[in-house]
């Protein structure tokens, strides 16, 4: 009963988004450091910066590594949530439909989000990071599964 | 028409007009609002010239409500044919429905004052996946057509030959007129009013006999805020209660082959039918102010297509199968929705006690059972709210943990259906048995369905 991970690429591109805005937001904080304390304040926007982007760097891995799933026999386990832990349990009868979703940077690192929706507004079963190729070839797995075992409401 | 022998209405595929009095019945709602906005402006101008304006406005509005009803009643024509209902609506977009009968839920007959007094009625078609755009309300039949017509839609959507008769509801449940009455004004916003008006009367008590001029001035202003914040809310609670009473006024419960009948309604009567199969969860409220005379209410949760979350079928569906009734008759009345429901266990469905610590105020209602068809559980603070769910409704279990509760090894356990009003939620279980509980109720849901299948 191992849980199985999004792609290692979902890291990467967490990476890439956390490195990309921590740069943005490291330029903002040593101007003003600069603007308002001279040499000392830009060191010192620089370190407030590093340090925000080191702990939030710690708190993205956390994330990455909380998300699982598990496909049984008769459902589907979805787990995720580094302080706050979710578990979700979706029974295969009980999906309604399977959706595949893909913003720009997971396009640009060629993944995509497979969210579950039953009847019950709230069931939250989504698996994101995972290859565009594996996602569409979960969603069509999750269909045949949930057409073979469809219930009524 | 003579009484006792229902004409039959035309269901066998001709096209056919609402009533005539239909119009008639919809403006008097428009005339109404006319008067009651249009007159006190009136009065509240002062020239000649203006007063005129007024009347033309008023009068040219009145004209307009006339014309549109006159005009939807002209232009709105339906009929059964073969399994469908048809209703061609709609004057500047026309608006053809088409509604399966197989996949009609309830038809329920629903007549306000007005029509009433005229002695219509009007029908609604409830059916499956229905938008609040696509309604089957036909607005109004005479009320022997209504009835009539209700038998012979609810006859078809069941597949059997128009002429058959509506199945006799057994009468069920009776709720005693007093009773609503007194619990529609034992509201726990009461109690808040009380606390208000003590302060009001303190304060009013203790400005006199203040020292300064200037703390005595605003005392008595104080005060007076208070005071109108009190009527305020009088006000708002008096036609919260006075909303209640009217909408469940003579509430009579009747149950028949398919379905429970409900009839409700002091001005406006209702008519209702809560399907059986329908039904996704049952809870046991005990307010508060309640519980001296043992007293609680008894709602249902119904399910919901995702498409029409907001404003879909479910909101037309009737929810309440008792608006107040004594524990016993609760009891009883769930026992005959959901025959074999498990009685509490007592403290064994209660949370381990250590859950005292993030619950303190619910702690003690806090409690989970269930066995192979049911699962029970129960929340709440000052008022015990008990959720039953039939485990083969179970669209999905989820188990939550924060930093306290993974502190303290306890985990909060929900358990989802397709209604749209409530989840059974058991709050702050041991972590062991709520992974334990996961995995059995999944079985048992599993094995539920597919008993019921």
């Amino acid at each position: 009963m191992d849980y199985r991970r999004p792609s290692p690429r979902m890291w990467i591109a967490r990476q890439a988004v956390l490195g990309l805005s921590s740069l943005i937001l490291l330029v903002i904080v040593s101007v003003i450091g600069g603007l308002l304390g001279g040499g000392p304040g830009v060191a010192a926007g620089i370190g407030a910066g590093l340090a925000l982007t080191a702990v939030s760097w710690f708190v993205e891995r956390g994330r990455y590594r909380s998300w699982g799933y598990l496909e049984r026999d008769e459902d589907l386990v979805v787990r995720r949530g580094l302080l706050f832990h979710r578990l979700t349990v979706v029974p295969f009868g009980r999906m309604q439909f399977v959706d595949v979703t893909a913003g720009p940077v997971d396009r640009v690192f060629d993944l995509a989000t497979v969210q579950l929706h039953t009847a019950a507004a709230a069931t939250d079963a989504r698996i994101p990071g995972l290859r565009s190729a594996d996602a569409a070839q979960l969603r069509d797995r999750l269909a045949t599964l949930g057409e073979a075992r469809a219930s009524g409401i | 028409m003579v009484p006792g022998s229902p004409q039959a209405p035309p269901l066998a595929g001709t096209w056919s007009r609402l009533h005539p009095l239909s119009p008639v019945a919809r403006i008097v709602i428009t005339l109404g609002v006319v008067v009651v906005v249009g007159i006190p402006s009136l009065s509240g101008q002062q020239s000649a010239s203006g007063q005129t304006v007024y009347l033309v406005v008023i009068a040219a509005a009145a004209v307009l409500g006339m014309a549109a009803a006159v005009i939807s009643w002209l232009v709105t024509r339906w009929r059964v044919v073969g399994e469908e209902l048809q209703i061609d609506t709609g004057f500047i977009y026309r608006q053809s429905l088409r509604f399966p009968l197989r996949r009609i839920q309830a038809v329920d007959i629903v007549a306000p004052l007005t029509a009433r007094i005229l002695g219509l009625a009007e029908v609604r078609v409830v059916s499956a996946g229905t938008g609040h755009h696509q309604r089957g309300h036909l607005a109004y039949l005479s009320n022997q057509d209504a009835a009539a017509v209700r038998a012979q839609l609810l006859a078809l959507a069941h597949g059997l030959a128009p002429e058959t008769p509506e199945p006799p509801a057994l009468p069920l449940f009776r709720v005693d007129n007093g009773r609503l009455i007194a619990a529609s004004l034992l509201r726990g916003a009461w109690l808040l009013l009380l606390v208000f008006l003590v302060v009001a009367v303190a304060l009013a008590a203790a400005g006199p006999t203040g020292a300064a001029g200037a703390g005595r001035a605003s005392g008595t202003q104080a005060v007076e805020s208070l005071v109108s914040a009190v009527v305020t809310g009088l006000l708002v609670l008096g036609i919260d209660a006075a909303r209640a009473v009217n909408g469940d006024f003579d509430f009579t419960i009747g149950e028949a082959p398919d379905g429970l009948r409900l009839h409700r309604g002091l001005l406006q009567k209702r008519h209702e039918t809560i399907p059986y199969g329908r039904i996704q969860a049952v809870r046991l409220l005990e307010p508060l102010l309640w519980r001296p005379f043992g007293w609680a209410r008894v709602e249902l949760d119904v399910a919901r297509q995702p498409e029409a979350r907001r404003q879909g079928e479910a909101r037309q569906l009737a929810h309440l199968l008792a608006p107040v009734a004594t524990l016993d008759q609760a009891r009883w009345l769930i026992g005959r929705l959901a025959p074999g429901v498990p009685a509490t266990p007592g403290r064994s469905g209660a949370p381990p006690l250590r859950a005292a610590f993030r619950a303190p105020l619910s702690y003690h209602y806090l409690s989970v059972w269930h066995d192979e068809r049911w699962l029970v559980t129960r929340t709440g603070r000052v008022r015990p709210a008990t959720v039953i769910v039939p485990l083969e409704k179970v669209q999905s279990i989820r188990l939550g943990s924060g930093p306290l509760l993974r502190a303290l090894h306890l985990a909060n356990l929900r358990v989802d259906t397709a209604g749209r009003r409530w989840v059974a939620e058991a709050l702050c279980r041991d972590e062991k048995e709520a992974a334990g509980l996961v995995d059995r109720l999944g079985g048992l849901a599993r094995r539920a369905r597919r008993l019921s299948w």
